[in-house]
């Protein structure tokens, strides 16, 4: 019963590590786009992200860190499994930090270009490696009865996860520039609003296709509910997106995100990491799990501090819930120099 | 199960990096965020600007600190499972525990409100916002504790059973994890080591400006605040290090022997100071010491009797069966030496600093300024032959007494995969370490601005919509 708690609780700091940092790698990747050659408008659109993205990104680390608690044998098997992968990923997650933090800081416009380079490549990267991951827990990994993985990287970029990789970025993107639509106002707010035109299209096409295909690869009733529910909610986002209701589009691409993301998790269930071709090596919930002292012990510290993270969390939201502008309007809004 | 030799080898090679890698960085941010912290409870005291001046100048510095610890943090947690599946599976039970609080309880802490420090001088009252400093700063201190409680289980594993059916290690009292005695002195070494690297930092940069002559006045204030930090954190070290002594030697007692290249017990053991010849034989040309202080080092009597590196492994070969129980000893001997030499080295440039400050006096002179910057390299070099004694020190053992480091790799890896990965973390890792350094000296060497009419502190006058403004 603790354990399935658990698997629960993975899959929920999993959905908000994707629907948090999902905008973040969203406006990163958009960040020329969007901010165009302006260094007013550019600080902007980094500045809707600039005091959470931090923050957003300890929901990886809360995730990775339950699972090595919860669950050893899932996070000892699945992390060095993707070794390559993941290397990747903390590559372009280094990159990504590096540069957001040290932007403000760089001495040189050339400083600033090459951090410019490192946010796209920081945002973009993530989304799609990330996508094309969990496609391929979804989907299954060759291994031993031990759950050593046997494929190497090549083995992870199949047609279904690489579309998984596809989709995750396209949504990533477009949660971005909803949530850009959302943060500011003026040209910045209606670049963002270009952006999320052409992109809904696409967006809605892969994400379909790609919910479908995981019902076709993993079948249950409950994944592809929770999927059909994802595909409504990303229908939703564009409808509020065209009656111009910021908060409703963003909800609807949140939404989307995290009832994507619970849908893989669904589709897990009861295992936590399907063995490809040989059933009997899957590795179970059950088998995966820690002892049962263990996951108490978690269970008191995920309930006494859970509320607590949500809470201040939550207020630093409200605090920089404000819109920012770009340079169109930043002499009327009084905007100042930055130190 | 069995991997080659040089798959191993490579991957202790990458912990190694990026762990000491990391270690550089972490020092300083808990060090650093409690200093700034101080300062800006000053300036919110005394209302004095100057020290809001520093707050802002050391704040600066402290971030581009900071956000290197952050992105090589990463790494740290996901390469237990990336380059040690064995060892994750096997301690997973127990050593996953503080590893998921440190993330929910303290990484939390630290990365929300230090987002809020940063970007909230001018959206939270000037009380609100100097608690955010503190928390950040909190966060970072309830973060070493969670990690070191972990890193103590593996020199010293408690409130654990081995379970009969998968052979892996289980909790039975995360109390006694987070209380481990090895923990208990470990903790308080490392974060008065800390508190010293930071102390040391801002020594060393404003003795740097003060012996150009350049804003004596600012900078001397922070030289003294410094001065005494690193005074009183340099007692620490030594005073936690010596508890840490007598634990090691009743724990891990090839540790201490291998600290001391010490082959044959000995009663009244002396310490070796400076040895020249093959350490690692025992076979010293030369060899300094000062008479009984390794007993006292070791169980705190002078006359106290100290296990040599000989008769540790025989007990430990009955004990775990035959094998080579020994660490590398040229490795543990003298870094131990580094460690111990580099702090006290240290702590007397302190004292002479603090001495030279009596009557409101700053340091001052041809040797004394420059030696204060060159400095605050050592509590680096300190922390860095620290963690390699502690570490190679417990070899054989990923965690002492029940898992080889032989058994810790993950056997799907491929040494290949490996060797790219140990290169790539290099590559970037120099890099990084070029950027971070240069922009460090770049905002170092600047002058501290005045502060402008339009800064906003503490007040929520601006209208909506503009950017948040000394986003530093």
């Amino acid at each position: 019963m603790l354990e399935e708690f658990w698997f629960v609780l993975v899959a929920v700091l999993w959905v908000g590590f994707f629907v948090l940092e999902g905008f973040d790698f969203g406006v990163a990747a958009l960040l020329p786009v969007i901010g165009g050659n302006d260094e007013t408008d550019r600080r902007a659109v980094l500045g809707t992200i600039g005091p959470v993205w931090d923050a957003n990104e300890v929901w990886l680390l809360t995730a990775g860190g339950a699972m090595f608690a919860a669950f050893p044998e899932w996070y000892a098997s699945l992390f060095s499994g993707m070794y390559l992968a993941l290397f990747l990923v903390l590559f372009s997650l280094i990159i990504r930090g590096v540069s957001l933090e040290y932007r403000g800081k760089a001495s040189s416009a050339a400083g600033r270009a090459w951090c410019d380079r490192g946010i796209v490549i920081g945002g973009a990267l993530p989304a799609l490696l990330f996508g094309v991951a969990f496609a391929n827990m979804v989907r299954g990994l060759e291994m031993t009865p031990e759950h050593d993985v046997t494929g190497g990287f090549l083995a992870l970029l199949n047609p279904y996860a690489l579309l998984g990789g596809v989709t995750m970025l396209l949504l990533c993107v477009l949660h971005g520039a909803v949530f850009l639509t959302l943060k500011t106002r003026g040209a910045v707010r209606s670049r963002a609003r270009n952006v999320t035109r052409s992109l809904a299209a696409p967006t809605l096409v892969a994400f379909a296709a790609f919910v479908v295909w995981t019902v076709a690869v993993r079948g249950g009733i409950a994944g592809a509910a929770v999927g059909a529910a994802a595909l409504l909610a990303l229908g939703f986002a564009v409808l509020a997106w065209f009656g111009e209701r910021d908060g409703l589009a963003f909800a609807g691409t949140a939404g989307a995100m995290a009832l994507l993301v619970a849908s893989w998790f669904a589709a897990l269930y009861p295992d936590v990491l399907p063995a490809r071709g040989m059933p009997d090596n899957s590795l179970t919930i059950n088998a995966a799990a820690s002892g049962h002292y263990t996951l108490t012990v978690m269970t008191w510290v995920a309930v006494l501090f859970t509320p607590v993270v949500l809470g201040y969390q939550a207020w630093s939201y409200w605090i920089f819930r404000r819109r920012l502008v770009g340079a169109d309007l930043a002499d009327l809004a009084g905007s100042h120099e930055t130190g | 199960m069995a991997t080659d030799m040089s798959h191993e080898t490579i991957a202790r090679w990458q912990f190694a990096i990026t762990t000491v890698y990391h270690f550089l960085f972490v020092p300083l941010t808990i060090g650093l965020s409690l200093l700034v912290a101080v300062m800006q409870t000053v300036w919110n005291r005394t209302g004095n600007v100057e020290w809001l001046r520093l707050t802002r100048f050391w704040g600066k510095l402290m971030l581009i600190n900071f956000a290197m610890g952050i992105v090589t943090g990463i790494v740290q947690e996901f390469q237990f499972g990336m380059n040690w599946s064995d060892y994750s599976r096997f301690v997973g039970d127990v050593f996953g525990a503080p590893l998921a609080m440190e993330a929910l309880i303290a990484f939390f802490l630290e990365s929300t409100f230090l987002g809020l420090w940063i970007f909230g001088w001018d959206r939270l009252p000037r009380n609100v916002h100097l608690a955010t400093i503190w928390l950040a700063s909190l966060g970072t201190v309830i973060s070493a504790y969670f990690i070191l409680a972990a890193n103590s289980w593996m020199q010293h594993p408690v409130g654990y059973r081995i379970n009969p059916d998968t052979g892996h290690a289980e909790l039975t009292s995360i109390w006694q994890v987070l209380t481990n005695p090895t923990q208990l002195v470990t903790f308080p070494h490392v974060l008065a080591a800390s508190l010293l690297t930071g102390g040391a930092v801002i020594v060393g940069l404003s003795c740097w400006h003060l012996r150009r002559g350049q804003q004596v006045e600012l900078h001397g204030r922070a030289v003294r605040l410094g001065l005494v930090v690193c005074a009183v954190a340099s007692v620490g070290v030594m005073a936690s290090g010596h508890f840490q002594g007598q634990v090691m030697t009743r724990q891990q007692p090839m540790k201490m022997a291998s600290a001391e290249a010490l082959w044959e017990t000995e009663r009244g053991a002396g310490l070796s100071l400076f040895a020249y010849g093959d350490v690692s034989h025992g076979e010293n040309k030369i060899d300094i010491k000062v008479p009984r202080l390794l007993s006292f080092m070791a169980t705190n009597s002078f006359s106290g009797t100290v296990r040599g590196v000989n008769d540790v492994q025989a007990a430990e070969a009955a004990q775990y069966g035959p094998g080579d129980y020994t660490p590398v000893m040229g490795i543990t001997f003298w870094n131990f030496r580094a460690m111990m030499g580099l702090g006290a080295v240290y702590f007397g440039l302190a004292m002479l600093g603090l001495f030279r400050m009596r009557g409101g006096h700053l340091p001052g002179g041809r040797y004394l300024l420059p030696a204060f910057v060159w400095a605050s390299a050592l509590p680096y070099l300190a922390n860095t032959a620290g963690w390699i004694f502690t570490e190679m020190g417990r070899q054989p053992w990923a965690v002492f007494g029940l898992l080889r480091t032989s058994d810790a790799v993950s056997p799907g890896v491929s040494t290949t995969a490996v060797i790219a990965t140990l290169a790539g973390f290099t590559v970037i890792y120099g890099t990084l370490a070029a950027v971070a350094l240069r922009l460090f000296l770049h905002h170092g060497r600047h002058e501290i601005p005045a502060l402008s009419p339009n800064v906003t502190v503490g007040g929520r006058s601006q209208p909506g919509g503009a950017l948040p403004s000394l986003a530093y």
